[in-house]
């Protein structure tokens, strides 16, 4: 059993949250845009073999959360709400 | 030497003392030049050099692995091979790999232990009933043989189901496809390396491909931890480590990485002679030839490329296993395991040329691509032999990403395995 940090509850059980997706990926805006980048945004994932930067929920509590964590290890480096990262430069 | 296997020779090195076998497949040096480079030593990438070979007379090919064949997800499955698809696309697909499985130890000269034991899935309630009748009354259409059972039928093929009256996952019916089963997973890839060097194929093992060489827009080759390969056609079956490899080439691919898990319990004698699907606890169990109960279920819930697999997905898959048959709750279990899968958002293959040229894929075989081998390994073929795509694997091409016409094999027959 992993612990996932919370940025709003702290520590909680792994099997409260759940995965949303990589961060970053941001839908297109507008009535141009093309097929290959309505693909991109709904199917195209890096899906990184180690370092990676992900959007979460726990599901307990409703906060979503960017947490940072490897994808080999499962070692979890760190959790920001999303308000918060989006306040970061 | 003895190379071929039968009776015969197996009586004659029996009194020879086994000492005359020749090993299974040549292990060479890596040369320079190849006319086709396939890039994993799972099944479909074992089976794509072999039909090179067999079916297109291309036999100065690469098989390249980084560790050891069928390390990866083919020798970490739970053997299911069945062709119960719902859209018509997936039926040509899964029922080529079936029809060709049927006489895949006489084509290699290697038993893969193939045993049509039926698979059936089961039915919980009044309405997953109809809904299963529906989805049987496709693949009927869709030529595949498939039946509705009654519950009486269901309780006389499964006498260790939970049929008491307190049961948490009741059981109203199901449908069975009898000509499923299982088949033995190392097999298929140790028969297929076999037949495929015997034709030429080098196989060469304990070599990472870590870069592509691309020259003029094009893939050219490979670099590896053996050295560099060219090739004007290259194609790369590696499962869960797809985006790993795209990445390298430039490219991203519609695939997330999860763990699967699976475990097997002590032997004990025959009790179980079918294999059983329950789409309510998601779990799938059936007994192997040594006696072993073969666990299945669902996907760990974290994307992953820890091929160890979570506590909790294991645990909701004993404990749905323990609800179908409280009869297995003294046995031990032996050995856990995980592998790492290639999820696709309509769980179904990708198969064609990638955006870089020369460079061919098969993947997205996700929870569901043991049974699937043989085609794929037709399909890849074909693509790297003529650049096209055979009638069968064009609907499965990446475009369908962008065209929209995605084949949702999840919504249409279910469980994926
Ligand atoms: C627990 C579990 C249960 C399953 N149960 C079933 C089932 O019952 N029925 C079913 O049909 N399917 C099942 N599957 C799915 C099935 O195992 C896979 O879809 C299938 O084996 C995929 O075969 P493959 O050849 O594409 O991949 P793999 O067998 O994974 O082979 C890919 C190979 O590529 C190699 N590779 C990766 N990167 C590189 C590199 N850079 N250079 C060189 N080589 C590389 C890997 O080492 C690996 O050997 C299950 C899978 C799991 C994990
Ligand atoms: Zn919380």
């Amino acid at each position: 059993m992993q612990l996932f940090p919370c940025p709003f509850c702290g520590p909680r059980d792994e099997a409260e949250f759940h995965y949303g997706g990589e961060a970053g990926n941001l839908r297109p805006d507008g009535r141009e845009v093309p097929a290959g980048r309505w693909a991109d945004y709904l199917h195209m994932r890096a899906n990184p073999k180690g370092a990676t930067r992900e959007i979460w929920v726990h599901v307990t509590c409703g906060e979503f959360f960017a947490m940072e964590r490897d994808t080999v290890t499962h070692k979890v480096a760190g959790s920001v709400s999303l308000g918060e990262a989006e306040q970061q430069p | 030497m003895t190379r071929s296997y039968s009776a015969l020779s197996l009586f004659k090195e029996g009194l020879a003392g086994q000492t005359g076998w020749e090993p299974a497949w040549r292990s060479p040096e890596p040369k320079a030049r190849y006319d086709a480079i396939v890039i994993g030593g799972g099944g479909h990438g074992l089976a794509a050099a072999y039909y090179l070979a067999k079916n297109h007379g291309i036999t100065n090919v690469a098989l390249l692995e980084k560790g050891w064949i069928g390390g990866g997800n083919t020798g970490r499955n739970t053997t299911v091979v069945r062709s119960n698809y719902f859209y018509p696309e997936s039926a040509a697909i899964y029922g080529l790999a079936h029809s060709l499985y049927k006489g895949l130890s006489a084509d290699l000269n290697y038993n893969i232990m193939l045993s049509q034991r039926g698979v059936l899935t089961l039915a919980h309630s009044e309405t997953g009933l109809e809904t299963a009748a529906r989805t049987l009354n496709a693949i009927q259409v869709n030529g595949i043989d498939s039946e509705l059972l009654s519950l009486e039928e269901v309780k006389r093929l499964v006498p260790i189901y939970n049929w008491g009256p307190d049961a948490r996952y009741p059981v109203f019916g199901g449908t069975i496809q009898r000509s499923g089963g299982t088949a033995r997973h190392d097999a298929v890839a140790w028969g297929y390396a076999r037949a495929a060097s015997r034709l030429g194929v080098d196989i060469i093992q304990n070599c990472e491909i870590t870069d592509f060489i691309i020259e003029g827009g094009r893939c050219r080759g490979v670099a590896t931890t053996r050295g560099t390969m060219r090739a004007e056609r290259t194609g790369m079956a590696v499962a869960g480590h797809s985006s790993v490899l795209a990445g390298k080439a430039g490219f991203r691919l519609p695939v997330n990485s999860y763990a699967l898990q699976a475990c097997v319990s002590e032997p004990v004698k025959p009790i179980l002679d079918t294999v059983v699907i329950s789409p309510d606890t998601g779990v799938y169990v059936s007994q192997s030839d040594k006696g072993e109960m073969v666990i299945g279920g669902a996907l760990d819930r974290i994307p992953s490329y820890g091929q160890r697999g979570n506590l909790p997905v294991l645990e909701g898959v004993l404990a749905g296993m323990l609800d179908m048959f409280p009869v297995l709750g003294q046995l031990k279990l032996m050995r856990q395991w995980a592998g790492i899968v290639d999820v696709v958002p309509d769980s179904s293959p990708i198969i064609g040329e990638t955006p870089l040229p020369g460079l061919f894929i098969n993947c997205g075989w996700g929870t569901g691509g043991f049974k699937a081998i043989p085609a794929g390994g037709t399909l890849l073929a074909h693509l790297l032999a003529t650049g096209k795509h055979h009638d069968i694997s064009r609907p499965f091409d990446l475009d369908r990403f962008t065209t929209g016409r995605l084949i949702d094999e999840a919504a249409g027959s279910g469980i994926a395995h």
